[in-house]
């Protein structure tokens, strides 16, 4: 089934504050989406809220993942149904290694019963990791714990690779990389691209979008997307900034649910 | 036997069971003084614990179980964790019912048996270490184990020689009116090596009663001693362990301790670092459910120079169960260049769950290095939604952070096999 994600009048909030206002969005299997905005317009939220995230309440709207409700469903129900976020601030955990960690991810997908074969599973982490540079030491170290921003990066999208999802969403996956860890970790979202398969691309920087190349490109401000288009939006945000949008619309202050 | 055991025992009781047994008379003495002095002595007192509310005086009546001809003869929950044992002694109940010897060991001149056999066979040897690591004038409660301990273990281990297999016992006890008391004597001489693996369980319930043991270990210089001990005790026992190491020049233990008791525990580790160079490593894990009250104490104490301590203690606690526990790391004045690092850390699964970590550094020497690190804490939401979110269930994800908390004591196990059984029992009671 070709893979079919939508949003629609998504209003979420933290603590009491509102910070999703209504945001719609539709995304199919093949397509590239990218979120851009300046900071504190509730870019990450929207991330965290479609994951579920305990400290987001979802206040209103819908989102649906092949026409499942993926709101009424817990954390991991939404990552089995083809839900992935790669994280901004991935967790570090202590005595769980990242083999065994991504050992169980994967077998919670499947039939128990089903479960993977050690061998197969190596197998494929291995590869996987060596198409990200990654040591293969890594598969034996606790989940995180003393990664470096980079490396916890490049940690994030080997599960991608590995759990294969319908909806990828990627939060600030550039953020903290250095451009040779940046082309890296785009060559593994793009050996992922697939037509079954969508990304959300958040970021506030057009550099990932020189390497991985969106088929839309939404701007958010306020709790909501204000204006979208093709790529050339993006390219014309990094020459000229935002202020021209905000001009366009009328907005004055972009951000949502600062003090 | 019919006399009822009063709380403190007498005297004349003491001697009477002792001279009934046939033991040598300087070991009823011993036993008869010990009881004398636990009529005058207090309980011990663990920080932040109220053993005497506690009903310590279920000390149980001494009866002489039937010695078995081999382990098949065991109960299954005891037997699966002998299984495969080379050396072994096993305790029923107040004495020792299975002792195994194989002739390359002793050929070497290694003495494994239980106490009781060792003070009638090797008096001299005994009697020169017997009490004298944990006195029988401490406290009632060592002065009462000195006069009443039964079965036991002795195992000793000539100069140079080096044992690569673990040596095994098993103390176990399936009647709560009886009296369960082992005490262990572990004599290693210069430049030896020896791994010693205990379990303590019992079976099936019963009245309140008492465990009471302890553990002797003298190393001498340059020897090496590795002492894994699990006790799994039913909640209607209340497990009050002394365990005391002396370590002379360059002599080194490793402790491995499973607090997986369902009853009240006093647990009290020492390592008495007395030779130069010498060091010890002690990890204890420990799980607590329902009411249990539990006070582990892990203690190093420097004397010698560049001696060097490591504790490590983590404790999950379920339901309304409540730990205590202390990390004592005491470098005397002379100890130069002594290090002692200790860690506590408690989980808390339930909000009536309690725990309490202190680390103490009592530091009388300026050239020393020490650290300590303790938290109390709960399953963090954070990692719980990020397992979560890559499709792993609650209950999974949790499994995964506890076990994830216990790995740093589990997986520092030496031996495979300890290491193994350590894990059954820890996810048999996380999951309970």
């Amino acid at each position: 089934m070709a893979t079919q994600f939508t949003i629609e009048g998504l209003k979420a909030e933290i603590e009491g504050k509102e910070i999703l206002k209504g945001l719609s969005l539709s995304m199919k299997g093949g397509e590239i989406h990218a979120i851009m905005g300046p900071n504190g317009t509730g870019k990450s939220t929207l991330a965290s809220a479609l994951m579920g995230h305990p400290k987001y309440e979802v206040t209103g709207g819908s989102a649906e993942l092949n026409g499942e409700d993926l709101l009424e469903m817990g954390v991991d129900e939404r990552a089995r149904a083809g839900l992935f976020l790669a994280m901004q601030y991935p967790s570090e955990i202590s005595g769980v290694t990242n083999s065994d960690f991504l050992r169980s991810a994967i077998n919670a997908r499947r039939e128990e019963g089903n479960e993977i074969s050690l061998i197969k599973f190596i197998r494929q982490m291995e590869g996987k990791m060596k198409e990200l540079e990654m040591n293969p030491e890594f598969a034996h170290r606790y989940l995180n714990e003393g990664f470096s921003g980079g490396e916890k990066k490049r940690n994030e999208i080997l599960q991608m690779m590995l759990l294969d999802p319908k909806v990828v969403i990627l939060d600030e996956i550039d953020s903290g990389l250095d451009i040779d860890a940046l082309k890296i970790v785009a060559q593994g979202v793009n050996a992922m691209r697939a037509d079954d398969r969508a990304f959300l691309i958040i970021t506030h920087y057009q550099r990932l979008l020189n390497y991985i190349k969106p088929d839309f490109v939404h701007v958010m401000m306020q709790g909501r997307i204000v204006k979208s288009g093709g790529p050339e939006l993006a390219e014309r945000l990094e020459a000229e900034g935002y202020d021209w949008v905000k001009n366009e619309l009328g907005i004055v202050d972009e951000t949502v649910g600062q003090a | 036997m019919s006399t009822q055991l009063e709380n403190p025992v007498e005297r004349e009781f003491a001697e009477e069971l002792s001279r009934s047994k046939g033991e040598p008379a300087w070991l009823t003495s011993l036993r008869g003084e010990a009881a004398e002095l636990a009529g005058s002595l207090e309980w011990p007192k663990p920080e932040k614990t109220r053993i005497d509310r506690w009903n310590l005086t279920a000390f149980g009546q001494y009866g002489k179980p039937q010695a078995l001809s081999a382990e098949s003869e065991l109960p299954e929950a005891a037997a699966s964790l002998v299984a495969g044992a080379g050396a072994l002694v096993v305790q029923r109940g107040s004495g020792t019912v299975l002792r195994r010897l194989p002739e390359e060991l002793s050929a070497k001149g290694i003495i494994f048996t239980d106490l009781e056999t060792a003070a009638a066979e090797h008096p001299e040897l005994v009697q020169k270490y017997l009490f004298q690591a944990v006195k029988k004038d401490e406290n009632k409660l060592t002065a009462l184990h000195a006069a009443l301990w039964n079965g036991g273990v002795f195992l000793y281990v000539p100069k140079d020689v080096e044992v690569d297999v673990p040596l095994q016992a098993l103390f176990y006890n399936d009647n709560a009116d009886v009296s369960f008391a082992p005490h262990i004597l572990i004599v290693a001489e210069r430049h030896s090596r020896v791994t010693y693996v205990d379990n303590a369980l019992t079976i099936g319930g019963g009245a309140d009663a008492v465990h009471h043991s302890v553990i002797e270990v003298f190393a001498e210089a340059g020897a090496k001693v590795d002492v894994a001990t699990i006790h799994q005790l039913g909640s209607n026992v209340i497990d009050l362990t002394t365990r005391r190491a002396v370590l002379e020049n360059d002599a080194r233990i490793q402790w491995v301790i499973g607090d997986l008791n369902d009853g009240n525990v006093v647990s009290d580790t020492l390592s008495i670092l007395k030779g130069n160079g010498s060091s010890s490593d002690a990890a204890v894990v420990s799980i607590g459910a329902g009411k249990q009250k539990m006070s582990l104490t892990t203690g190093a104490k420097h004397f010698g120079l560049n001696s060097d301590s490591n504790m490590v203690t983590r404790a999950v606690m379920k339901e309304e169960a409540s730990a205590i526990i202390n990390g004592v790391t005491k470098i005397e004045k002379g100890a130069t260049k002594a290090n002692g690092v200790q860690t506590e850390k408690v989980l808390m699964l339930s909000p009536k769950a309690r725990g309490d970590a202190n680390p103490i550094l009592l530091i009388d020497e300026d050239d020393v290095t020490a650290g300590h690190a303790a938290s109390v804490g709960q399953v963090n939401p954070e990692q719980v939604y990020y397992l979560m979110s890559r499709g792993v269930s609650k209950e999974e994800a949790q499994r995964l952070i506890i076990y994830g908390f216990l790995a740093p004591v589990v997986t520092e196990i030496p031996i495979d096999a300890v290491r193994e059984q350590l894990q059954q029992l820890l996810e048999r009671k996380l999951e309970a």
